[in-house]
């Protein structure tokens, strides 16, 4: 098993927020709305640095998906800021209508997704945005997992013609790709090559997913690591031909099974190559008030629990 | 494009009316009442109050540009946008029927050309126009932003978040007209959802300009867009409460909601069209 090095901690929020920023010096056509969180969305820099190119729109999140819309139309490269359940389930049908079936070039961008968001409890989480973005046709949906990786993503999607949701969380967490690496959309990213199972990964779940295969390692187990940071379009090439090499799969992700990455590979798989698969993601379930890692325990989100869905899928080969 | 006389526009009105009236009928379906009733408002905008360019670009950068949030009176904006150039007048019967570009609300998925923003999902017009009102602002267009909006419609919230965004920011350059006819699908607005008699005070107090306009006098539309120009950037968005009367003028469409979305059979049809002269010639 390959070793990653920890860089640091932090939240992927962070990455966002630099990348928002360096976007702002960079691409004069960027400009960002908040709902009002810019705080927790990390935007303040972007604010203080561009005032002119950034719209408070205050706690009216259908409205701000409207008015993004609307910058598109002159040329303007719109990223809207909220939390992730209030960037898409009660704002689906203005991004259904004015976003995705007009097709304009606005990026929602969505923090605290996930159960990680934590005491705040089930209100603020969401468990269901990936597959609510993923259903609409033409929706470019992104899941990084590393502050590096947010980053790269922030920057890569302003460069896409077209609607794109990226999520990203609020707790720290290991930072592990490289500063610098380029990012490509639809491309997953090998980490670990192995022959025994297949393990596809997003967000949060990625660095669970290599805990899982040093563990995995020392039990004899050689685990193919990937991270999907590309919910849609998934990288099918990639999935099928490791899944070819190691016949049985498990997902990891933070988010409902339903609508999820696991569900978006088990379809493929049953079209194209059908192989035994575990999912390790919420089972049709709210989630609630607790710290973040006390939520990833009691919801099954560990590196234990893609231990598990290993040794479980290894029975079905 | 050349600035038509309230008479040419009142000439053009009745073959935009008979346009509606023959794509609901083609089709057997639509909304004809809302779209006759906004018919004098949207040839005036087309023919004498806009600067526009039929040879339509999505960006809209240096001309005036118009969002229908009341995507369901799209036989009268197809109707209009065909007469003033944006395509074929004969394209006018594919409305609604397979693989138009004619949907049967606005879209710009079919790549029609005068559509920038899909609409029929009620109440998100006056949030995409207060945006295309900004990226005027940030690009140093001066031209301007107009939007039109039922009555029935502003019971959606999102207007409301629109009207305190566009005060907010100060986006002067924009002009949303609605279109106050006082009917909905199930009956008078005021049985539906009281608004109260007085939107123009709930509007004013939001932060907008307001003006009242007859909507189906020519003259008094082009002198009350000629105001609504007049108070561009002054530092508030601008809102015109247009009267008009759902299905005007065929008599036994107007004064109820039954014409809303209920196409005419061929006597009805033929009875329409006897009451509106054929000015420049059916599609």
């Amino acid at each position: 098993m390959k070793k990653f090095d920890i860089q640091n901690v932090k939240d992927t929020r962070s990455g966002f927020g630099a990348g928002l920023s360096e976007l702002g010096k960079t691409n004069p056509k960027v400009v960002a709305l908040c709902a009002d969180l810019t705080g927790s969305l990390k935007m303040d820099a972007f604010q203080k640095d561009h005032p002119e190119r950034f719209f408070q729109v205050g706690i009216a999140e259908a409205n701000m998906m409207g008015v993004a819309a609307g910058l598109t139309i002159g040329g303007w490269i719109p990223f809207t800021g909220t939390f992730a359940n209030f960037s898409t389930g009660r704002v689906y049908d203005q991004i259904r209508q004015s976003i995705a079936y007009s097709g304009k070039n606005v990026k929602i961008c969505a923090s605290h997704a996930g159960i990680t968001l934590g005491e705040d409890g089930a209100t603020h989480q969401i468990l269901e945005d990936l597959g609510l973005m993923k259903m609409l046709p033409g929706m470019v949906v992104i899941n990084p997992c590393d502050f590096n990786q947010t980053k790269a993503a922030t920057l890569a999607i302003a460069e896409y013609d077209g609607p794109v949701y990226l999520r990203f969380g609020r707790p720290a967490v290991p930072n592990f790709t490289e500063a610098d690496a380029p990012f490509e959309i639809g491309k997953a990213l090998l980490l670990n090559e192995g022959k025994d199972v297949s393990i596809f990964a997003t967000g949060h779940l990625v660095w669970k997913a290599i805990e899982a295969g040093q563990a995995l390692a020392e039990m004899g187990i050689d685990a193919e690591i990937i991270n999907i940071h590309t919910i849609k379009p998934l990288d099918e090439e990639a999935v099928l031909k490791s899944v070819a090499k190691t016949r049985c799969v498990v997902t990891a992700e933070e988010h409902q099974m339903n609508g999820g990455l696991g569900d978006s590979i088990a379809q493929l798989l049953a079209r194209k190559n059908p192989t035994p698969l575990e999912m390790v993601a919420v089972n049709d379930s709210f989630g609630e008030s607790g710290t973040p890692d006390d939520l990833m325990k009691k919801y099954g989100l560990e590196s234990v629990n893609i231990v598990e869905a290993v040794q479980a899928v290894l029975k079905r080969k | 494009m050349k600035k038509h006389s309230s008479q040419e526009i009142s000439n053009l009105s009745s073959q935009v009316r008979r346009d509606v009236l023959r794509m609901v009928h083609g089709c057997k379906s639509g909304h004809p009442g809302g779209s006759l009733g906004c018919a004098d408002f949207l040839a005036t905008l087309y023919f004498n109050v806009m600067e526009h360019n039929p040879a339509f670009k999505m960006d809209g950068i240096n001309e005036d540009v118009f969002f229908l949030s009341n995507g369901h009176i799209s036989p009268v904006f197809y109707s209009v946008l065909a007469r003033a150039g944006y395509f074929p007048v004969e394209e006018l019967k594919t409305f609604r029927k397979l693989n138009t570009r004619l949907q049967g609300h606005p879209t710009t998925h079919e790549g029609l050309p005068g559509v920038r923003v899909a609409s029929g999902s009620l109440g998100q017009g006056i949030s995409v126009a207060a945006g295309a009102a900004l990226s005027k602002k940030l690009n140093n267009d001066n031209h301007l932003v107009y939007a039109l909006m039922g009555d029935g419609e502003i019971e959606e919230g999102q207007n409301w978040e629109a009207l305190m965004f566009a005060a907010h920011q100060k986006i002067d350059n924009l002009i949303v007209t609605i279109d106050y006819n006082g009917q909905q699908i199930d009956g008078s607005t005021k049985e539906v959802m009281g608004l109260g008699d007085d939107i123009a005070t709930k509007v004013a107090a939001f932060g907008w300009e307001i003006l009242h306009m007859d909507g189906h006098n020519t003259q008094n539309i082009i002198d009350t867009l000629g105001r609504a120009k007049a108070l561009v950037g002054k530092g508030k968005p601008i809102f015109i409460i247009m009267k008009t009367e759902m299905g005007y003028p065929v008599d036994f469409m107007m004064g109820s909601h039954k014409w809303h979305g209920v196409a005419p059979n061929d006597a009805e049809l033929a009875n329409a069209l006897s009451q509106l002269p054929e000015t420049i010639g059916d599609y």
